[in-house]
């Protein structure tokens, strides 16, 4: 009996242990407690050139994280790049003139979305669309600018 | 000449077919079993004490060590671009998607499927299996579906430990030793590891590596020679062929989860 009850015992602490590993790894290593997944609201944006914009890349203000890209789309109509973005619910105070960018994070980090206030005093829902936008700045069409302006010059 | 050449490969890969036929039967008569494993969980509790319980220690000292190796070796590499701070990811990553649950799958099957194997195969050698039969108990399902559960209950839990313990032992490691900050060590892990991606997909690995290395030693026990040597070559064939199924389907699993 005394051995069972310890078998017992052992096991539990052993599942215990288990599920607290997990728990470890899905709040403390991985992104579920930052996630908002899910809740929140989305918007839409249209670029004409997100460069390597990613799903799930942050979308951030000021420089603070306010919600994720949630899905990137191709507009066929327009040739343009649709990207909706979810922002957390407790962000809800967009204005409606809202600028988006496309940034680089460092000078080989990743792109996420950059939101510059408007004055608008009406705010953003859900399911609006951010009409100001600038593209990503793709490092081949800047040199290639930059050429093309120098040779100008030179042939002056 | 060449026909008894072509004789021994036929052979052989008759063999191995029916082998694998068999196996898969025994694999449909283990679940078949979990209909009577319902009212006794007693019998799953032992051999999780068996499987998972005995296996912490062998678990958490190999997942503490390979966490500050991948820390120490991880920092070499990233420090040479200035991006020493992206350690934390390095290390969660490289356990989370595959070191925690294909190391913790090899280090199963070598202490827990080997014992496995040895006590079906002297079950057989010793014809217990078959006094069992002749008291009209099931063997299969009185001994083998237990041991099967138990394994793919304890396979996930002590991939998850391993992982765990290797991040805290890289935390260790990378912010103790080798001065990584704190704070970007795990904000960066925690901003690229996806819960979806890369933890569900490594507790998936887990699961599927525990149904293979518990069914592979139970399979080659209950398959075994009933002799001594028959025994022993069964235990090495069942650690041998465990850990190259587990590489083998986590090149698979790896490929369908991540590849696409």
């Amino acid at each position: 009996m005394g051995t069972t009850r310890t078998m017992e015992i052992l096991v539990g602490a052993f599942m215990a242990a288990g599920f607290v590993a997990l728990f470890f790894l899905s709040m403390r290593v991985s992104n579920l407690s930052a996630g908002g997944d899910g809740n929140g609201y989305a918007l839409t944006a249209r670029f004409d050139n997100i460069g390597s914009l990613k799903v799930r890349a942050p979308v951030s203000m000021a420089g603070v994280r306010l919600g994720r890209v949630e899905a990137i789309g191709f507009d066929q109509d327009a040739y343009q790049a649709v990207v909706t973005m979810r922002i957390d619910a407790a962000y809800d105070r967009l204005p409606t003139d809202t600028f988006a960018n496309i940034y680089t994070a460092g000078l080989l980090g990743e792109q996420y979305v950059g939101l510059d206030p408007g004055g608008s005093p009406d705010y953003l829902h859900d399911g609006d669309q951010i009409e100001h936008t600038q593209s990503a700045l793709v490092l081949e069409q800047m040199v290639g600018q930059f050429l093309f302006s120098k040779a100008q010059e030179g042939s002056q | 000449m060449l026909t008894e050449a072509l004789a021994r490969l036929g052979r052989s890969g008759i063999g191995a077919i029916a082998g694998l036929g068999r196996a898969s039967l025994l694999l449909v008569a283990m679940l078949g079993g979990l209909r009577e494993l319902a009212p006794r969980p007693r019998l799953l509790l032992a051999q999780v004490y068996n499987i998972g319980v005995l296996s912490v220690l062998i678990i958490a000292v190999s997942g503490l060590f390979v966490g500050m190796v991948l820390s120490l070796q991880g920092y070499y590499v990233l420090a040479q671009f200035g991006a020493s701070e992206s350690l934390g990811i390095m290390v969660a990553a490289s356990l989370v998607r595959e070191l925690g649950p294909v190391v913790a799958a090899l280090l199963v099957a070598g202490r827990a499927g080997s014992a496995l194997t040895a006590e079906i195969g002297l079950m057989k050698a010793t014809e217990q299996l078959s006094a069992l039969e002749m008291m009209a108990v099931d063997p299969v399902r009185r001994i083998l579906t237990p041991r099967f559960f138990g394994g793919f209950l304890a396979m996930p839990l002590l991939a998850a430990m391993f992982s765990a313990l290797g991040v805290l032992g890289g935390w260790f490691v990378g912010v103790g030793l080798l001065g990584v900050d704190d704070g970007a060590f795990w904000s960066q892990m925690q901003a690229k590891l996806d819960f979806r991606e890369d933890v569900v997909n490594g507790v998936i690995k887990s699961l599927v590596f525990g149904v293979v290395v518990t069914w592979i030693a139970l399979f080659q026990g209950y398959d075994a020679t009933p002799t001594s040597a028959g025994v022993s070559r069964a235990t090495t064939r069942s650690v041998v062929h465990a850990a190259l199924a587990v590489l083998g389907l986590d090149f698979i699993l790896t490929a369908l989860m991540f590849g696409g």
